[in-house]
């Protein structure tokens, strides 16, 4: 059994994030179940560990920017999960007023950018804020979330270049959760859209470090999150974080299905996991995995990860009641901040 | 009387730019050899030396990432000047500029403003071929969230670029490069034109000429033209094409009855058609005639000399149509 090099302090507020990201994804597919709102969406499920720890690596002046995949960075770096689903439901209450929607949540006071749902559009903005950073002469990072689809947008890898060359302060966070296979493990990728057998090649042809971590470690992803920041904090210029996760079963149809459905017990009693995604919950679930871990580490017993548990579901549950009973924005409203 | 002070239009869009750049530490630019070459036509020149080059920034040819750079830049406390070398080349910055800095004010209910300008300088008529010609100022005046200026004479240039930089949003400035070495009176100092602000540049009274940045040359050429045929023509630069100051416009149509719109963009789907409808809705009333549009033709803008002039619109053309229209022929 695996066990956790982190201490009990920053396991266990890794953990808690990671709690509150999964309950607030399993209540948006109940939600949008329900008929509460519509749109395409995308599901943090079973990425949790990579988004938990390297929020869990970075500062309150970093600046964060992520794709249409960003429950979890806004929900992990502890941003408003009341206005962050009233955003989902398109309510007046969300952070974006109603206007951006699940593809767009941003929270500015949290250190976010604009939310891009074009693939790729992040490492833009992500690199912009870099350069801000780096000519204020500020001691901060600027964190880029994307995933392996990112990679084969040419913005993407012209932001290298220029990332490198001014040697500009910016985390690259590639998640990759392509599925079926952990690249590493088994010498490839499964993407049939990419030539290239290894996609740290794209940074590191222009000289940026890069790391491949098991994104479903949390250890190994705040180790590499800790490496990167002090690396770009120390004006060493950008890093290229990999982080592997196999994708949750419930994202794999084109609209997100409950697939799975959280219960802690199933990290310390195994025999319970059943049903024809049982290989994710037993091998792939980065919070079963976790709750293992701070168990064997002796960091926590049971029911005080049931107690978090509980906490957490309570949270999310009352951020549901909140978006439901939000008003929608007003139609007299639909023209405003078309200028600033 | 003294004499008024004068500048070409080159050296007043770099007075603006000097002059914003020393009044806020947060205006920036960048482009491709805008710092170190002073820019491939000696427009940015002398910038690199006063500001260094934090602030004025040579960028890969990588106009897509650069200029989601400067997008994020923006976002965090940077007054980014973009420079996209040609006109033609807006064409690679435009998902950073219609799906994010067009945007970015909108999507996230007024929490970030994207202070940028994107300055692009146009010049048909240089010999430049197909892809380095065209003015393609209709396309970010079509995605709401831009606001995008044209001026034609140096003073505008400077007051406009001032105005588009001290803007919280994003504006893009289509210069005519055409025009750099034109000479004519600029304010010294702080001088700002509000944007969203028309200038009638020649008063009349039997038709009223609406022209686009060096067209509005043209319409004054043609002007001079119709003035010998005892016909006289109210030329008007509507200086912003987002947003269209429609009041100026229509008091004008009003007061002739007869429109003509002049633009060197393309025809189709193009500036002249939303100008053109936009005086027809209010001013239906006044007009005695359809208003007529004069444009760039729907043609790729051809490299031999013989063959681009007839692609342009040009003075004698405009001066024989706005007269056909007067005399009520069509």
């Amino acid at each position: 059994m695996t066990t956790t090099a982190l201490d009990r302090r920053t396991s266990l507020s890794i953990f808690e994030r990671m709690l509150m990201m999964r309950h607030f994804e399993e209540a948006v597919i109940h939600l949008y179940k329900q008929g509460r709102f519509v749109s395409h969406y995308h599901i943090y499920i079973g990425q949790e560990a990579t988004g938990g720890a390297v929020l869990e690596a970075l500062g309150e002046e970093d600046l964060i920017c992520t794709t249409h995949r960003n429950h979890g960075h806004i929900i992990g770096r502890g941003c408003d999960p009341n206005r962050a689903m009233a955003e989902i439901l398109g309510r007046a209450t969300g952070f974006n007023g109603g206007r951006g929607g699940t593809l767009h949540i941003t929270d500015p006071s949290r250190g976010f950018l604009s939310t891009s749902a074009i693939v790729g559009g992040c490492a833009g903005l992500a690199t912009g804020a870099g350069y801000g950073i780096k000519i204020k002469h500020e001691p901060h990072v600027a964190v880029g979330f994307f995933g392996d689809g990112s990679l084969e947008e040419g913005l993407v890898i012209e932001c290298f270049n220029i990332a490198a060359l001014w040697k500009l302060p910016v985390v690259y966070v590639c998640e990759n959760n392509s599925p079926g296979a952990m690249g590493p493990l088994q010498g490839g990728y499964p993407t049939a859209t990419t030539a290239t057998d290894s996609f740290t090649r794209l940074p590191a042809a222009y000289g940026i470090h890069c790391l491949k971590v098991d994104g479903t470690d949390i250890s190994a992803v705040h180790a590499a999150a800790i490496e990167a920041v002090q690396r770009c904090r120390g004006g060493n210029g950008p890093v290229f974080i990999e982080a592997f996760t196999t994708r949750w079963p419930g994202s794999s149809p084109l609209w997100p299905e409950l697939a799975t459905v959280t219960d802690l017990n199933e990290a310390w009693d195994p025999a319970r996991i059943a049903g024809p995604n049982a290989d994710w919950l037993r091998h792939h679930d980065p919070l079963l995995r976790a709750a293992r871990e701070l168990v064997a580490a002796g960091y926590a017993s049971h029911d005080e990860l049931m107690a978090r548990d509980k906490d957490a579901r309570t949270r999310i549950a009352a951020a549901a009641n909140f978006a439901i009973e939000s008003p929608m924005p007003a139609p007299a409203t639909v023209s405003d901040h078309v200028f600033a | 009387m003294p004499s008024p002070r004068t500048a070409t239009y080159r050296a007043a869009v770099l007075e603006a730019l000097f002059g914003e750049m020393r009044l806020d530490d947060s205006v920036i630019l960048m482009g491709e050899d805008v710092g170190v070459a002073g820019g491939v036509f000696k427009q940015t020149e002398g910038l690199f030396a006063q500001f260094g080059g934090e602030r004025v920034i040579d960028t890969p040819i990588s106009e897509a990432g650069a200029f989601g750079i400067a997008v994020g830049a923006a976002m965090t406390g940077q007054r980014p000047v973009f420079e996209v070398m040609f006109g033609d080349f807006i064409t690679l910055i435009m998902d950073q500029l219609v799906n994010q800095a067009a945007k970015i004010n909108y999507m996230s209910a007024g929490q970030f403003s994207v202070p940028l300008v994107v300055r692009t300088a146009v010049g048909i008529g240089g010999n430049l071929g197909p892809q380095h010609s065209q003015s393609l100022h209709a396309w970010p005046a079509h995605i709401p969230g831009l606001k995008v200026v044209m001026p034609s004479t140096p003073a505008d240039a400077k007051g406009l670029m001032a105005a588009a930089i001290r803007d919280d949003g994003p504006v893009v400035f289509f210069e005519d490069r055409m025009l750099y070495n034109v000479r004519d009176a600029v304010p010294d100092g702080d001088y700002v034109v509000p944007i969203g602000s028309a200038d009638i540049k020649r008063t009349g009274r039997d038709v009223t000429i609406i022209a686009t940045g060096r067209m509005v040359h043209v319409a004054l050429a043609a002007a001079e033209l119709l003035a010998k045929e005892d016909i006289s023509a109210e030329v008007i630069d509507p200086r912003s094409l987002v947003p269209l100051d429609v009041d100026t416009l229509v008091a004008s149509v009003k007061k002739t009855s007869r429109a003509v719109v002049v633009d060197s963009g393309y025809r189709q789907y193009g500036v002249t058609g939303e100008i053109a409808a936009t005086v027809a809705e209010h001013a239906f009333d006044w007009l005695d005639a359809p208003v007529i549009r004069i444009s760039g033709a729907d043609v790729p803008i051809p490299f031999s000399k013989s063959l681009e002039p007839l692609v342009l619109p040009d003075a004698q053309r405009l001066a024989r149509d706005a007269a056909a229209l007067v005399r009520g022929q069509r």
